[in-house]
């Protein structure tokens, strides 16, 4: 594919706000995990929650958007100079010119599993709420878009925990397409009933803080949190060297509807797909950012697949240990992570897990360490068997 | 952007196949509005039926239809799903569940909670590991679903299964969210005419905002306006008329999109729009 220069980025979750803030946690080895508080939610787990000061109200203007997940979708475009870029894009390209890809899981759900402890006496919701604007799967697409007064396409991806690295597949084919010039591409999910009780349900939560990779593992830690990318043609005259898109790969397993493909067939299908998509080699790739989300089988099919791709000499890591399983949202949080590891000369290694799996032949980094990185992959697999994986790095000049 | 139709797939009251229902969209025939019979979703093994709900039997079946019209094999396309919400049946289930005191979610209702519920059993179904996307863009959520089929084609695929589902939400979510009726619909889509194209088509992003294209028969046009993924109906009594033709769609944001529709007449090779 045509390289995509990632002009702008930023990030919110329960390990930091914004970038440098983002990067201290994972070089200081600060996870944002704690024992779950969440509303009324009563179960034995950890979760990565935003403080809710931080999720002020949405922008007055759009209040019939006010929900826990536009909030914080609010929270992370005001991060790092983000507005600046998206309003010089439009101002650039014209509002019908720039695009608006979102991930979410379960966008504003929450709205609904509270208005459904008010219901009436005939067993009618609430009228006051406003579904169109809060629960519904578009909503952060179209609060992302009109927060901006852009006019290009604008559709949420929503693939369970693979949606906001999709999203970027979605944004690259619109570009390429000609049908934008610019687009905003990111991936927000906030805490909610459904998935802590819905996880639970399935066995998969952790009662301690998540540790992908470890012997030891026991099930994910849910956290919320956003990431937005600005993704142009054409690098930012203002940043030197900015990091791009180069490859996506996305496969599908074909396999069951909770439980990843016993040989990571649909992973390895993935990967592979980014790799010839970036017109790359295995062994051009520094670093992967892993799905790892601290399952028993999740982190054993993912490293099954790297090695048979990758062999076991590639660094790899996840970082979901330091802000949960953000579901929808890890895509583009944990893109935005890969590329500021290489924007800035970093591996991260992985919090909470003490001692590896040694059943998983993989080059697991533990701690966080300086070293340059060129190229770095990230993977993202969801429920009904959808993987994605996408390539970032430096366009050579 | 052009692209070509193999076949399309009509899933509503009264509207229970292509072949069946080509000539009441082409206005050939009276519309006759019947009790919908949900379609058995014949593509899943059996211990999968049994975990589904109408959702995602809809969509399979809509897809199913239009692979089999076209004389492809499930396997062998990439799809693009589009709803405009969550499935209604599911999220109230389980919203009530999270609202009394006992939350035990079901584990089978909560996998089938994702956006992306009929893709995955499309999958598993299909034995498919083709990509797959599931989208949504409220009302307008057939439109952006075309305009991603259509962008696939363009840049990396020679064929998208495109398909589209939504159904009536249960009491109380339909207090809030309302939604007359089911409609499922899926289009077979190539980037080169091939020997089964029916039409071609060229899809354009309106500079400014036209009026949408609407049914002339009242009742198909209630149908139309009841239903998020009915807002497809003018492009399929395009596709049934088999003329040329130019149908708007509206687009989130006040927008539109213009597609110009090329019919196959007897006899003749398919032109692009």
């Amino acid at each position: 594919m045509q390289p995509l220069f990632l002009n702008r980025y930023a990030i919110a979750s329960s390990a930091a706000i914004g970038l440098e803030a983002t990067v201290q946690a994972i070089k200081n080895m600060r996870s944002g995990l704690a024992p779950c508080n969440f509303e009324t939610v009563r179960l034995d787990t950890f979760a990565g929650q935003i403080a809710e000061p931080r999720l002020a109200p949405v922008r007055t203007d759009l209040a019939p958007f006010d929900c826990r997940n536009n909030r914080l979708a609010q929270l992370c475009l005001r991060q790092d100079s983000f507005e600046e870029g998206v309003i010089g894009a439009r101002e650039k390209y014209g509002p019908a010119r720039v695009g608006v890809f979102m991930g979410t899981s379960t966008s504003g759900i929450l709205e609904t599993e509270l208005a459904y402890r008010r219901r009436d006496a005939d067993g009618m919701l609430p009228r006051d709420f406003p579904y169109a604007t809060t629960h519904n799967t578009f909503s952060i697409a179209w609060f992302v878009q009109s927060y901006f007064a852009l006019a290009g396409p604008a559709m949420t991806i929503s693939t369970a925990c693979s949606s906001s690295a999709k999203a970027f597949g979605n944004a690259a084919r619109m570009i390429e397409a000609g049908l934008c010039d610019a687009a905003v591409v990111g991936g927000v999910d906030s805490l909610c009933l459904t998935t802590l009780y819905g996880f639970n349900s399935l066995g998969l939560l952790s009662p301690v803080a998540c540790r992908p990779f470890d012997g030891e593992r026991n099930g994910i830690s849910i956290g919320e949190g956003a990431g937005m990318v600005l993704l142009e043609k054409i690098p930012s005259p203002s940043i030197p060297n900015p990091v791009a898109l180069l490859g996506i790969g996305e496969s599908s397993d074909a396999y069951h509807m909770s439980s990843p493909h016993p040989e990571g067939l649909g992973a390895r299908i993935a990967m592979e797909g980014a790799l010839s998509n970036a017109g790359l080699k295995p062994g051009m790739v520094d670093y992967i950012n892993l799905h790892g989300t601290g399952t028993r089988s999740n982190d054993a099919t993912e490293g099954k697949a790297v090695c048979d791709v990758f062999g076991n000499d590639v660094p790899c890591s996840s970082t979901k240990g330091w802000t949960g399983h953000t579901l929808g949202a890890c895509g583009a949080i944990e893109a935005i992570i890969c590329a500021l590891a290489i924007e800035r000369g970093f591996m991260p290694g992985s919090a909470n897990t003490r001692a590896l799996d040694a059943t998983i032949p993989v080059h697991y980094l533990l701690t966080s360490r300086s070293e340059p990185i060129e190229v770095a992959m990230t993977n993202a697999f969801g429920f009904g068997g959808t993987n994605c994986s996408l390539v970032l790095g430096r366009v050579s000049a | 952007m052009k692209l070509f139709v193999e076949s399309a797939a009509v899933l509503a009251p009264g509207l229970t196949g292509w072949a069946d229902s080509r000539a009441v969209l082409a206005g050939e025939q009276e519309y006759q509005p019947a009790p919908f019979v949900a379609p058995a979703a014949e593509l899943l093994p059996a211990v999968e039926r049994r975990r589904t709900g109408s959702t995602v039997k809809l969509a399979l079946a809509a897809g199913q239809q239009a692979l089999s019209s076209a004389g492809r094999s499930a396997d062998s396309v990439a799809t693009v799903f589009v709803s405009s919400g969550n499935d209604g049946d599911v999220i109230n289930d389980i919203c009530t569940t999270l609202a009394g005191s006992d939350r035990q979610v079901s584990p089978t209702r909560f996998h089938n909670s994702v956006h992306n519920a009929p893709s995955g059993y499309w999958g598993i179904a299909a034995h498919s590991q083709h990509p797959s996307t599931s989208l949504c863009a409220f009302d307008w959520s057939f439109s952006i679903g075309l305009l991603e089929a259509a962008t696939q084609l363009q840049v990396e695929r020679t064929e998208v299964l495109l398909i589209a589902y939504d159904i009536p939400y249960p009491m109380p979510f339909a207090g809030i969210r309302r939604i007359e009726h089911p409609f499922g619909t899926a289009l077979l889509m190539t980037r080169h005419c091939t020997e089964r194209s029916i039409a071609g088509l060229a899809i354009e992003l309106d500079q400014s905002p036209k009026p949408p294209s609407v049914m002339v028969d009242a009742m198909l046009e209630s149908l139309r306006i009841g239903n998020p993924c009915a807002r497809a109906l003018p492009l399929l009594a395009a596709l049934a008329r088999a003329q040329s033709a130019t149908i708007t769609l509206q687009r989130n944001a006040g927008q539109t999109m213009s597609i110009s529709v090329r019919g196959k007449t007897p006899g003749t090779e398919v032109q692009p729009a």
